[in-house]
């Protein structure tokens, strides 16, 4: 049961880094090439953002269902990061239908513009820079410690940040190969193809930092990573991937990596993955959270699985014949 | 303001606007569903015209909706990760299922909102019904994880620990029933009356109308009959509560004093100092019938809770008031438009008529906010009744003022843009469909 939980749980993850992340990377990408970009998101993502956060809640009603300790300790020590990513969802998801759906195009759709735009990349550090801190282990539940480091210390530093900004390019980057296969003008492919490539070689640079610091401040996730075989295949897939998604989008094969894309993504995140779980924070005196020892109740699995079974057999068909209705009879 | 005081604020403040946006993704599906089947029986564009003019009306609350009730999602931990550690295993299952009946939907909105057009017609209404079924779903599951609080089951607590513990008898505790029957009446009727006020409204400026004639009729039959039907299942919730929780209901009724045949208590100013409820009307013997069908029943009044475990009466007790009054108020406003609908059909659209319905715009909203500060003020000091305190739940964060500053202004925000949006959105209706505007011009 445990780890079928942690499967679906997986999935939810992967689905919202996919779909979520091609959802907030739209909204980076719009805040760096402004508003010759807004029809193509339109078209790509409309129909289906709000199924994209889905994901999301998922995720988050498995873990408070099936790892209640995990989903306490988050709130207490990431309190701040976690409320500014919630501002941000409430900001985006707003700005997002209300220009729209609004009725006509005028001058206030500026305001919703730069709230979307804004929110969608600070939204996406802070998911960062929260992932970030569950692998820091600077997470101190000392009562008589500072607001500091309680509060503070967990998240604020060099290496939660460049996680944070990782993260956003990663969902830049999904969202850019997202736009891409829905693109027919020669012009747009041009376009999203060059933003594509500028970001994955952004990622390779910024991953490279997230590494360095991880080694100056001695996370543990370095070690980890280091000894785990799967770590070092899945990170070199992810890597070897790179050129091939290269030359499909010089080559136009849209579709083709569109696939790509999501296996690497896949890749690295089983990647991680390998490496931490079962661990998932890491704690600073050691009592680290894990899956086994943070675990409901048998009982509660137990009701929890028949809740993921019944609920896959008929979201995934519903899910599947959503895209078809939108995606496919429109061409 | 302390942590306590800001982060039950912040929670209220934080349910309080999402069950708005809820209850309209609840209910109006159902009216739509059935204006396209008006449509598809009787091939009268009116009734297409309606469907779209709702359907695009409720995309933009449906947004607000998710992204609130995400909100509430982190919420619950962020301000009470010690009830969450505890509680979380116990009363997740109906969020779980929740997960399922949002994803479906969502997935069915898709299909309505996109799908004109590019499904066969029948499907494209069977849509519509999926998405209020599953709306409707959602709401009674949520208000399962709500009525664990109130009568918590499903587990043992000894010695701090709590053991034992079985999901399925968590979520079918005693209250679900009660509250989950009167909670989705509630949402019917709140926005059967609002939508039917809002083209009353319209009908006033522009009688003739068949567009709004239509909405007016669908919108206030749904309203009407949830109407009737809520005083009794509050009945019901009330002698629940008289057996379950009697502080909740000595508060409601400002019930001080333990007595046989109990007055039932209307209106007044309960005195806290005193143990005296001013200015009030009493009706001998009646709340020993309404709370346990007998006359002479013995109600548990105020005195036998120790005080540190008194909820705060004089709220709790206004709050009941306001919802019962207009609870009684829309109910006989109901009889009424059932009445003229069997004898005068044509008084359904006299001035006077839709004066009064475009009045009750906001009557239902208020009850059933009023409702749940019954419930949760009612519930007070505790979060799980009578075995975790609120104050014990609380984070140990600093500084929540600050967030519930935040969430109130950027929520306050929004509801200010939104209500700008739906003006926009209604004139432009009003332009691009040329069935709404009169015969004769
Ligand atoms: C349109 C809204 C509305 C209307 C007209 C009424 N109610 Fe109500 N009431 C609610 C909306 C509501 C609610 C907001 O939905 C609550 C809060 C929690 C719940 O389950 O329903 C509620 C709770 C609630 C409770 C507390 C339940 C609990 O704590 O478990 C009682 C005793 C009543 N109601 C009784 C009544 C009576 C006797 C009414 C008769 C006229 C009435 N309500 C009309
Ligand atoms: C949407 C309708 C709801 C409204 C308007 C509402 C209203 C309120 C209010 C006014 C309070 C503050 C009570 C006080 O501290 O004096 C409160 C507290 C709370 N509510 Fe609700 N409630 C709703 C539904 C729910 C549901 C469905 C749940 C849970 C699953 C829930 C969980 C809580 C919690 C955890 C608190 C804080 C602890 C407490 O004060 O007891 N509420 N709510
Ligand atoms: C602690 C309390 C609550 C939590 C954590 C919560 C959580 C959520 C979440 C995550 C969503 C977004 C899903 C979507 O996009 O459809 C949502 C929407 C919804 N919620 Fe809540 N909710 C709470 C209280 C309530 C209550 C009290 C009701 C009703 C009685 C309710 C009914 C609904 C409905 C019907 C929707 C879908 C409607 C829409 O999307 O506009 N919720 N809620």
């Amino acid at each position: 049961m445990l780890e079928f939980i942690v499967l679906v749980l997986s999935i939810a993850f992967f689905f919202y880094t996919l779909l979520g992340g091609a959802d907030f990377g739209a909204g980076i990408i719009e805040l760096f090439t402004g508003n010759k970009s807004i029809r193509p998101i339109y078209k790509a993502i409309a129909p289906v953002w709000e199924v994209n956060h889905m994901w999301l809640i998922l995720a988050i009603v498995i873990i408070f269902n099936g790892f209640p300790p995990i989903f306490a300790q988050m709130s207490v020590s990431l309190h701040i990061p976690l409320f500014i990513i919630l501002m941000g969802i409430v900001l985006r998801g707003t700005a997002f239908t209300f220009r729209h759906y609004d009725t006509h195009v005028d001058g206030t759709h500026v305001y919703y513009h730069w709230i979307f735009r804004i929110s969608s990349l600070l939204t996406a550090v802070f998911l960062g820079v929260t992932l970030g801190a569950m692998m820091y282990g600077r997470i101190d539940n000392d009562p008589n410690s500072t607001f500091y480091l309680q509060f503070i210390a967990p998240w604020f530093n060099y290496f939660c940040f460049s996680v944070g900004i990782f993260v956003a390019l990663i969902f830049a980057y999904i969202a850019s190969i997202f736009i891409l296969g829905e693109a027919i003008e020669a012009k747009q492919v041009r376009f999203y193809g060059i933003l594509a490539k500028r970001f994955s070689i952004s990622m390779i640079i910024v991953g490279s930092v997230v590494l360095t610091l991880a080694y100056l401040y001695e996370v543990p996730f370095l070690s980890l990573a280091l000894s785990a075989p799967i770590s070092w295949a899945a990170f070199t897939g992810a890597t070897i991937l790179l050129p091939l998604i290269w030359r499909g989008i010089n080559k136009n094969q849209l579709q083709l990596i569109r696939v790509f894309v999501a296996l690497q993504i896949g890749l690295i995140m089983l990647g991680w993955a390998a490496a931490q779980i079962p661990i998932l924070i890491h704690m600073k005196d050691g009592n680290h959270l894990t899956l086994y020892n943070s675990v409901a109740p048998d009982a509660t699995l137990y009701y929890l699985t028949i809740a993921l079974v019944v609920g896959s057999l008929s979201i995934f068909p519903s899910i599947y014949y959503l895209f078809r209705v939108v995606k496919f009879k429109s061409e | 303001m302390d942590v306590l005081t800001a982060a039950r604020l912040q929670m209220a403040f934080s349910l309080g606007f999402h069950i708005i946006f809820s209850c309209i993704g609840m209910t109006i599906p159902f009216f739509m569903a059935y204006a396209e089947w008006k449509w598809l029986k009787t091939d009268n564009t009116v009734y297409k015209d309606l469907t779209k003019a709702w359907a695009k009306g409720i995309a933009i609350f449906f947004a607000v909706g998710a992204v609130s009730g995400t909100m509430l999602s982190f919420e619950l931990g962020l301000l009470w990760p010690e009830f969450m550690k505890h509680a979380g295993g116990i009363f997740g299952m109906p969020f779980s299922w929740e997960g399922t009946a949002f994803f479906i939907e969502a997935i069915a909105l898709g299909v309505f909102l996109y799908g004109w057009d590019k499904v066969p017609k029948w499907t494209h209404w069977f849509s519509g019904v999926v998405v209020g079924v599953s709306g409707l779903a959602s709401g009674v599951l949520v208000v399962a994880a709500n009525s664990w609080m109130n009568s918590p089951s499903g587990f043992d607590f000894i010695d701090g620990e709590y053991v034992n513990i079985d999901p399925l008898a968590a979520m079918f505790n005693d209250a679900w029933f009660s509250q989950a029957l009167h909670m989705s009446l509630a949402a019917f009727v709140a926005t059967g009356f609002a939508v039917a006020g809002l083209h009353g409204f319209y009908l006033l400026k522009n009688k003739d109308n068949e567009f709004h004639k239509a909405a007016f009729k669908i919108a206030l039959t749904f309203g009407a009959v949830a109407a009737i039907l809520i005083p009794i299942s509050g009945d019901h919730s009330a002698k629940d509560i008289a057996v379950r929780q009697p502080a909740k209901l000595a508060a409601m009724e400002a019930h001080y004093h333990t007595e046989k045949g109990a007055p039932l208590i209307i209106g007044g100013i309960p005195n806290s100092e005193t143990k005296t409820v001013d200015y009030a009307i009493r009706i001998p013997y009646a709340l020993s019938f309404l709370a346990h069908g007998d006359f002479n029943a013995e109600v548990i009044g105020l005195d036998q809770i120790p005080d540190d475990e008194e909820p705060p009466v004089i709220v709790v007790h206004f709050a009941f008031q306001i919802m019962v009054g207009i609870g009684s108020l829309l109910a006989f406003i109901s009889l009424i438009y059932f009445f003229l609908s069997w004898r005068k059909k044509e008084l359904i659209y006299h001035p006077l008529f839709l004066k009064v319905i475009t009045l009750c715009i906001p009557l239902g909203y208020i009850a059933l906010e009023a409702g749940w500060t019954v419930t949760e003020v009612g519930r007070q000091p505790w979060i799980i009744y009578k075995v975790m305190r609120t104050a014990d739940a609380v984070t140990p964060m600093p500084g929540i003022q600050y967030s519930f500053y935040i969430t109130l202004f950027v929520y306050s925000f929004l509801s200010v843009v939104l209500i700008w949006l739906m003006k926009r959105q209604i004139s432009a209706i009003h332009k691009d469909y040329p069935i709404l505007t009169n015969k004769e011009n």
